[in-house]
């Protein structure tokens, strides 16, 4: 135990964090614990390594997918910030919290959420989710479950459903509209405990 | 001049000499003479007891604290960061479902995944039981309070105190006793390997080990209550209990006598056990014998089958798990299919955590550690004897063994492998994700293809 200021202080750029990413001082205390905890040298960034080390992460379909999430192209560190950043797409949806106009959007928006799966599927990132990068997925997900032919006839009908253009592609746009009636803010938030 | 200097030179002297006697003469009257005996002043249990009222005013005033510098007291939580949802795969997917419409693959199912990866990045079970337990009250080491900060003079000063007793008095006294253990130890077997063999031999091996081992047991100051002791394992056994750190073996061996298992170590190590082995017959392994399973359950067996030889004693996890939970016992020691007695030990982490990080330190770092801690205090609970039943294969008799030992110590029963410290996750674990994933599926549009 101890009081929070100390820890926050050590943290650089601690209040844009939290005002970019509305996490409160409590939860980016957490979050600074945990990520020394998996930066297990204590080099001060987590590399993929560090996060293919969680095994319950592992043992997930599409594991390797998420942890490039937190990766951008070419980078091979995540440092503090970016971890929390990214992390953000998961909080809960503010609900009293004034939109304002003129305010960029916030990081766990509906729209950042669903951007944030679009890039699972979409690894190229050319914008577009091909037959592809479609099949990969499900191979991912469903393993050794399933034969190609059900695999073929599953990515088909997805994207005869969801594309709506006829580009044999599925873009955000139509990944958007094809989940217009799902419930975003309930799947794709994780609850911080206070 | 420094004539005048003489007479303090001799009447230091004296003093120390003094000193050293009346420490020597305590020493023995308070410690070594019971450890011979087994029995005990009581004066553990009263340090003990005080350490708790002063743990208790030190948590109070470091809230008051907090509270008048109108700072938020960061209070770990041991339960976790996130509210996961113990909600199965098949009713999330059906949730996802737009109602009424048929159960195929949507896009939207990758979020369940994504979610429950995210999750685990945030807090998962496994690294937590590898990472030494957060408290919720400071017992006065730096060392278990993340974030040491001055919140009064009068604490601090206390934790100086502190310091001052840990490392000035208890440490150098604490090594005096491991190493008077250690060295009895080691000498005393030797003498009791002169011995012919037979019942006098074993009666006098017996009375040097526990004579020993409470000798070390006081050097640690570890303070053991034993439940059950009518459980206590026999000969003809295996003991099994769960591992957290090298002085499991001590606590165990204190209270009992049992045959050690182990791989043969060089240097100090190899000569306790080459003593210890003159004594009573232990079971030590050569580095290459250890990966032939065979001959590891071969000796084992062969001990076992000879009831004049003590129970073994192992633990089924292979490394040291920091005393939250059980992990998943290797099945060696379940199939040789004898009477086996699980006993739980639970640290109580207020006064000292006994884990053993072997990543972070070394044994001797470890044992510094622990010596310079206030106390170990846990509790020894001995199980009644199971044994396997029929129709019972080894790995589900390991985890009837396990789930009752994680049962009675209150630690969390854990499916994982303590191997995954090191290891990486079974292919296995993912493939059982996928198959649930499929029959949601495929299995659905059966049912549609038929109807």
């Amino acid at each position: 135990m101890g009081s929070t200021n100390s820890t926050l202080l050590k943290i650089p750029n601690v209040e844009v964090l939290m005002q970019e990413t509305g996490f409160s001082p409590a939860h980016i205390i957490r979050l600074h614990d945990r990520f020394k905890a998996l930066d297990k040298e204590g080099r001060g960034h987590l590399c993929p390594q560090d996060f293919g080390a969680i095994k319950e992460l592992a043992m997930n379909p599409i594991g390797d997918r998420i942890i490039g999430a937190f990766f951008s192209p070419g980078k091979e560190m995540v440092d503090f910030h970016t971890f929390v950043k990214i992390l953000a797409h998961f909080r809960p949806v503010d609900k009293d919290r004034p939109k304002e106009p003129n305010s960029p959007e916030l990081i766990n928006s509906r729209s950042n959420k669903l951007k944030f799966a679009f890039q699972l599927y979409d690894q190229d990132k050319d914008g577009k989710i091909s037959r592809d990068e479609l099949l990969k997925v499900l191979r991912a997900m469903l393993g050794m479950q399933v034969t190609e032919e059900q695999l073929e006839s599953i990515a088909d009908r997805t994207i005869q459903e969801a594309d709506l253009d006829r580009d044999d592609a599925i873009s955000f746009e139509e990944f958007r509209k094809s989940l217009e009636k799902v419930n975003i803010d309930h799947k794709m938030s994780i609850r911080f405990l206070r | 001049m420094e004539s005048y200097l003489f007479p303090f030179d001799s009447l230091i002297c004296m003093l120390l000499g003094i000193s050293f006697t009346v420490l020597f003469t305590l020493l023995l009257v308070f410690i070594i003479v019971p450890a011979i005996f087994g029995v005990s002043f009581g004066i553990r249990r009263l340090y003990m007891k005080s350490l708790i009222k002063l743990f208790e005013w030190a948590t109070l005033r470091m809230e008051r604290g907090a509270k008048e510098k109108n700072q938020h007291l960061y209070k770990p939580y041991s339960n976790g960061i996130i509210a996961k949802e113990p909600v199965s795969l098949e009713q999330e997917i059906q949730d996802m479902r737009r109602g009424g419409a048929e159960p195929e693959f949507d896009m939207s199912d990758i979020f369940y995944f994504c979610r429950r990866g995210v999750e685990s990045i945030v807090d998962d079970e496994v690294t937590k039981r590898f990472t030494a337990e957060e408290l919720e009250s400071w017992n006065l080491l730096t060392r278990s309070n993340y974030n040491f900060h001055h919140i009064s003079t009068r604490l601090t000063a206390l934790w100086g105190v502190g310091v001052l007793i840990r490392y000035g008095f208890l440490l150098p006294l604490r090594v005096t006793l491991a190493f008077t253990g250690v060295g009895l130890l080691v000498v005393l077997t030797s003498i009791v390997g002169l011995f012919p063999n037979g019942r006098m031999k074993n009666y006098l091996s017996d009375k040097v080990h526990l004579m020993c081992y409470r000798i070390c047991v006081r050097a640690l100051t570890a303070i053991i209550t034993y439940h059950d002791s009518e459980n206590k394992p026999k000969n003809g056994g295996i003991c099994v209990a769960n591992h957290t750190s090298p002085i499991d073996v001590i606590i165990l061996a204190s209270d009992g006598c049992y045959a050690m298992v182990g791989q043969v170590h060089g240097g100090l190590m190899g000569v306790i056990q080459r003593a210890m082995v003159k004594a009573c017959p232990h079971i030590w392994f050569e580095r290459s014998e250890v990966k032939d399973r065979h001959l590891v359950a071969k000796r084992l067996s062969d001990h076992i089958a000879d009831k004049s030889k003590l129970p073994i004693l192992i633990f089924p996890e292979g490394t040291c798990i920091n005393n939250t939970s059980v992990m998943m016992f290797k099945k060696g020691s379940f199939e040789i299919g004898c009477r086996v007695y699980p006993v739980a030990i639970k640290y109580d982490p207020r006064f000292g955590d006994a884990f053993w990080n072997s990543s972070k330190f070394g044994m001797v770092n470890y044992l510094l550690r622990m010596m310079s801690s206030w106390a170990i205090v846990c509790s020894v609970w001995y199980l009644p004897p199971m044994s396997r039943m029929e129709g019972e294969d080894a790995v589900q008799f390991a985890n009837r063994v396990k789930a009752a030992i994680a049962r009675k110590g209150g630690l969390a029963d854990l499916l994982w492998d303590g191997g995954l410290k090191r290891g990486k996750v079974k292919e296995v674990f993912k493939e059982e994700q996928q198959k649930l994933y499929s029959k949601v599926l495929v299995g659905s549009s059966e049912d549609c293809s038929r109807s």
